[in-house]
């Protein structure tokens, strides 16, 4: 998978098994498999957006290549450098390329710092800048993301949520970096905010050549905003196609009801719709079904997916698939 | 005669930092067996709205400064607060937005549906606890019958807001007040709900007030739309009207502001740029003036809603669909379509 040279990130074959411990000695009785054996790479200067519902282990995916978690197997390569493995000054070296946007911008400021100092801190920890010319730094950075330089002073709670939003932003530009995961960066907001931050990050992008992970629960945002989506479920990767490819052909059953459950804003369109709509909820990632993993919701389920998970294939140039349906 | 009538409800709440005016004058009706959705984004009044309706506001520091609400020939503004409780959750009742924290706790699902039908359908244990299975199976809890003794922690998200949907039935409620109960599910979960809703509103036939930020969703289950901003509406018409022909620029905004799954080219998407206005200090104008890009000298004045097309009405000075014509490109292709 990823041959070509442009590519930025690999992920092969990531598992992030969380254990589930119970009783008075703590004794490890199974295992919360939040990331079971997913690949995928990302080229460099695209938008590679990952969607799924909550519990489907899109956040994990984001912060096991971050190394903010460690994965319990698999490899995450990085400009050709293997992360998995790499510790200490080597590793905090590399997280200098490699940013994060948080999803509540509530919470991921801290509210005793001054907006100055939650940006220059990277700078100031990675022994980039200090004094006056990370003040300059940081107003220069406040003028990228739209936000007066004079609010250097200012505390997070002055601020509202979309322009904190862009104050997480100007932190993860702060370093230059060149890959950055976008974590939900917009479903805080309000629908009007979000329109601006999302062209904002799209602006960014192409002026400096940024490549972004960008991981939401909303389809309509993730196929604006990417080039290539993948979907996830329950700890697995079911689908990965080109944003175009994905929605007029979508081949993965979870991918074509996630699709008609999307509401779109338009009453002319709503109306003629066919909705598929599954039953049930997503079962506990800790006793996650035998077979394929969506067998327990599926409506078009075969006999062979209750027994053996379907293998992650490419279909066409570009379109992977994970279904018995379709292998 | 409408079903309910709400005329001209103002809502503040006095804080130590001042009057936030909530609400301010708003009117409108809902029909039986009709679903207005009331649209618009945090703050904008949209709840508090419809809490005051059914006077669950604080007081303080809420008031309810002035309106009507005409429901079977009564006023609910001056009705004692017993009677008012014996149409809260009878007549009238609510699902809202978050089912962890609507649920309580430490009471099975049984206790919480059934004390709402004894209460005010004067059942005994038994016929409750009947009536509760009937319900839970209305709204599609499979194994409903082994389910009533669960507490609300052994249900999923989504059918914790189906056992509220439960509740708001139990008592065959003419009118049905949704705040946002959809925005803490999933996709496929939320489209679960939807259709379980319209289901039971066409067997039914209770009149939906749907509060929400989601103007897919509107599309999809609405008759009507109001679409609130800084406590006024701004905007109000059936909903195939909004959507082919806004009035309002901040309607325009909201819609060029939310990608399409279903759109054929990539488009930027047109923001609404700065901020909602403070409620405490509101602008003299127009409340929408410092972020609109149609603005004229008049703005300075308040504009009053007024009928622009037939049940379509706006607060706008500037007739938009004449300007959008001369200078814009319409963006929507719901637009392209009206017009041609």
């Amino acid at each position: 998978m990823g041959s070509e040279n442009n590519v930025l990130l690999e992920v092969k074959n990531l598992k992030m098994y969380f254990p589930v411990k119970r009783g008075v000695f703590q004794r490890r009785v199974g295992d919360i498999k939040a990331v079971d054996d997913v690949s995928f790479f990302i080229r460099r200067g695209e938008t590679f957006g990952l969607v799924g519902e909550s519990g489907s282990g899109k956040t994990t995916v984001g912060r096991c290549i971050l190394q903010l978690y460690r994965p319990s197997a698999g490899q995450v390569v990085f400009e050709g450098e293997e992360l998995t493995t790499m510790k200490g000054q080597k590793l905090r070296s590399m997280r200098r390329e490699m940013q994060m946007i948080f999803q509540d911008p509530y919470a991921s400021l801290n509210p005793r710092m001054t907006v100055g100092s939650i940006i220059g801190e990277p700078l100031e920890v990675h022994g980039i800048s200090k004094g006056k010319a990370k003040r300059e730094r940081v107003q220069e950075l406040l003028k990228v993301v739209g936000l007066n330089p004079y609010f250097v002073n200012r505390y997070p709670h002055e601020f509202s949520g979309g322009q904190r939003q862009r104050i997480g932003v100007a932190r993860a530009l702060a370093l230059n970096p060149s890959f950055i995961v976008a974590d939900e960066p917009i479903s805080a907001l309000d629908v009007s905010i979000q329109a601006q931050i999302i062209n904002m990050l799209e602006d960014l992008q192409t002026e400096l050549g940024l490549t972004f992970l960008f991981i939401a629960h909303d389809l309509s945002v993730v196929r604006h905003i990417s080039d290539r989506i993948a979907v996830m479920y329950l700890g697995k990767i079911f689908e990965i196609a080109d944003k175009d490819e994905l929605y007029h052909n979508p081949l993965q059953p979870y991918t074509q009801s996630l699709l008609s459950a999307v509401p779109i804003p338009d009453p002319v369109v709503e109306e003629t719709r066919k909705r598929i709509i599954l039953v049930g909820d997503l079962p506990s990632p800790e006793h996650p079904p035998v077979g394929c993993n969506f067998v327990t919701r599926c409506p078009v389920k075969m006999d062979i997916c209750e027994e053996e998970e379907p293998e992650f294939k490419e279909i066409s140039s570009d379109h992977w698939v994970a279904c018995w349906r379709v292998n | 005669m409408a079903l309910l009538e709400v005329r001209d409800l103002k809502t503040r709440f006095y804080t130590d930092d001042g009057v936030v005016q909530a609400v301010n004058g708003v009117s409108w009706e809902v029909d039986e067996g009709e679903t207005l959705a009331i649209v618009g984004e945090s703050g904008c009044g949209k709840s508090v709205s419809v809490l005051s309706i059914l006077r669950l506001i604080p007081q303080p520091p809420g008031k309810i400064e002035s309106g009507e609400v005409m429901f079977e020939d009564r006023d609910l503004m001056k009705l004692k607060d017993d009677e008012m409780r014996s149409i809260r959750g009878n007549k009238m009742a609510m699902v809202f937005q978050d089912p962890m924290t609507s649920l309580n706790p430490v009471l099975t699902i049984n206790q919480q549906i059934s004390e709402a039908v004894t209460l005010h359908m004067g059942m005994n244990k038994n016929e409750a606890r009947e009536r509760t299975t009937e319900l839970l199976e209305l709204v599609q809890i499979p194994q409903a019958k082994d389910r009533l003794d669960d507490y609300p922690h052994q249900f999923s998200g989504g059918m914790r807001q189906r056992a509220m949907i439960a509740m708001a039935l139990s008592c065959n409620p003419q009118v049905l007040v949704a705040d946002e109960p959809t925005t803490a599910l999933d996709v496929t979960i939320q489209a679960q709900i939807i259709e379980l809703v319209k289901q039971l509103r066409d067997e039914i036939g209770m009149a939906i007030i749907w509060i929400t930020h989601d103007l897919g969703i509107v599309a999809g289950i609405a008759d009507r739309v109001a679409v609130m901003y800084a406590g006024f509406i701004i905007e109000s018409a059936a909903v195939k009207d909004l959507y082919a022909d806004p009035r309002h620029p901040y309607t325009l905004g909201l819609l060029g502001s939310v990608p399409r799954l279903d759109m054929k080219e990539k488009e930027k998407l047109t923001p609404i740029y700065g901020l909602p206005p403070d409620l405490i200090q509101l602008p003299v104008g127009c409340p929408f003036a410092p972020r609109c890009d149609y603005r004229i000298e008049r703005c300075a004045e308040r504009p009053e809603l007024i009928v622009v097309a037939p049940g379509h009405e706006a607060a706008c000075w500037v007739d938009i669909t004449k300007e959008r014509k001369q200078q814009w490109v319409p963006k929507t292709t719901s637009c392209l379509k009206s017009r041609t």
